[in-house]
């Protein structure tokens, strides 16, 4: 499993010193909609810049190298614990080696285990799939945007929000209104609605993972992401909370049924340094 | 940074600093507070000085500590101690992401202070504006993220979005935000 255990180290490594291509272009995009020298304008210079070097001296992009979440879809007849045992293995050796910030506190000692492994820590999950392959998603999750990460639980009053995918359309507003630019916009929004708390907040993690170009399968989604995502740039709050165009670069919204009683939505929200990665491996490659 | 650098910045100025900051974050303001250590037992002048809210990634070399990435992190979780941080200490500037709430503002003001925003997550752009990591306070005890470094740096970019006269950028952009909200949500 050694070979394993190296791919996830570069799989850390890609993660945290290289964007995404969608992302990247993305907000370059957002750069054209701004006013040359305005303040936006001349943060979302700075950001551009800044991936380059990034990608060029393989430093992490943001000092914040985030909690590691890994969703690992294998085929069947895989040992979720030796898995689980190589990326904590991997987690240690690619926190020394990038560097990564180590960032796991134990909650009762206040202690940083310095090596990015504790308790619950990466946060993993599994799921079997049909795939004759084995694919590692790994996304470096900056707290700055986790800590604006809103659960509702619908109806909700204050928001005139009732149980229904427009009271959802209000979730989603009053969370970036709320967060305004402390989770260094422009953001990716991934929303997750359903019947428990623990499903949901999965869910919206899930889309977060998705290509910014991608199109929901379900077309009152897909309509609904559009929909909201220019809701969102009305807000005004713009790239760093500077005010301008682009506050959020998508919206991706995953639904599972819910219980006629409970309609719960969560809000995850990603800051513009969206650090994901995926590795797969054929079967017969793994041993 | 004198009174008369502070007085002299407005909200929306661009600015490039020079000279020695000091970082500290969630721990350290919170032992700024509670434990109250005189200026004696801290080992950096902070009277005058700009206080950057940033958890460095540092590394060690046989030169020494290199800065590895060090962009702002979210200044809010700090605003119930930075007033009194600010009357205590004698720091002119703070910097940081995010902007900050009404406790701090009134200190800005009362005590001559500007808050500086740096670009969120410029990790490595900002890092090659560091020249120098000139000493640490509490590594051992705080770790790397949570330590005060001393850093001396040579044009590094920030923008003042709350100044001495009580303006604040952030402010602004919720109270229009707001109004965006309401009306997209049907609140009037």
């Amino acid at each position: 499993m050694a070979k394993l255990r190296n791919a996830i180290v570069e799989l850390y490594r890609l993660a945290a010193t290289s964007l995404p291509a969608d992302i990247e272009a993305a907000l370059r995009g957002a750069l054209k909609k701004e006013k040359r020298g305005s303040a936006a304008g001349t943060a979302l210079s700075a950001i551009l810049e800044n991936i380059k070097l990034a990608r060029e001296t393989l430093r992490p992009v943001c000092q914040d190298t985030g909690v590691p979440i890994f969703f690992v879809k294998m085929p069947c007849g895989f040992s979720q614990l030796e898995i689980e045992n190589e990326i904590i293995r991997a987690t240690r050796i690619a926190t020394k080696n990038i560097p990564l910030r180590a960032n796991a506190v134990d909650v009762l000692t206040d202690k940083n285990s310095g090596d990015n492994t504790g308790v619950g820590f990466p946060v993993i999950y599994f799921e079997e799939t049909k795939d004759k392959k084995l694919a590692i998603d790994l996304m470096l999750k900056g707290s700055g945007s986790e800590n604006i990460g809103q659960l509702y639980k619908l109806p909700l009053q204050e928001l005139k929000a009732e149980r229904d995918l427009e009271g959802m359309r209000k979730c989603i507003l009053d969370a970036v209104h709320k967060a305004q630019g402390k989770g260094c916009p422009p953001y990716i929004i991934g929303v997750g609605i359903g019947a428990t708390k623990d499903q949901v907040t999965k869910v919206s993690k899930e889309q977060l993972m998705r290509d910014l170009n991608d199109m929901n399968a379900n077309a009152t989604l897909a309509k609904l992401e559009k929909r909201i995502l220019d809701d969102v740039n009305r807000l005004g709050i713009g790239p760093i909370g500077f005010g301008g165009k682009t506050t959020a670069l998508a919206v991706k919204i995953g639904a599972c049924h819910r219980h006629p009683a409970s309609y719960f939505v969560d809000v995850s929200i990603n800051c513009w340094a969206s650090r994901r990665a995926v590795i797969t491996f054929k079967i017969k490659n793994i041993e | 940074m004198s009174k008369d650098d502070v007085l002299s910045l407005h909200v929306g100025d661009m600015v490039s600093i020079n000279g020695l900051i000091v970082t500290g974050r969630d721990k350290l303001h919170k032992y700024l507070v509670n434990e109250k250590p005189s200026k004696k037992r801290i080992p950096f002048n902070l009277e005058g000085t700009i206080l950057y809210h940033c958890g460095p990634i540092v590394k060690k070399t046989p030169k020494g500590f290199e800065i590895v990435a060090c962009g702002p992190t979210t200044s809010m979780r700090v605003e119930m101690y930075e007033e009194r941080v600010i009357s205590q200490y004698g720091i002119k500037g703070v910097m940081g992401k995010g902007g900050m709430g009404p406790q701090t503002r009134k200190a800005l003001q009362e005590k001559g202070c500007v808050y500086f925003h740096a670009v969120g997550g410029a990790a490595v752009y900002l890092a090659q504006r560091v020249k120098r990591v000139a000493g640490v306070w509490k590594f051992e005890e705080f770790g790397m993220a949570e330590a005060m470094w001393l850093l001396e740096v040579e044009d590094f970019p920030a923008i003042v979005t709350m100044d001495a006269y009580g303006n604040s950028l952030h402010e602004e952009i919720e109270k229009q935000s707001l109004k965006e909200f309401k009306k997209l949500i049907g609140l009037t």
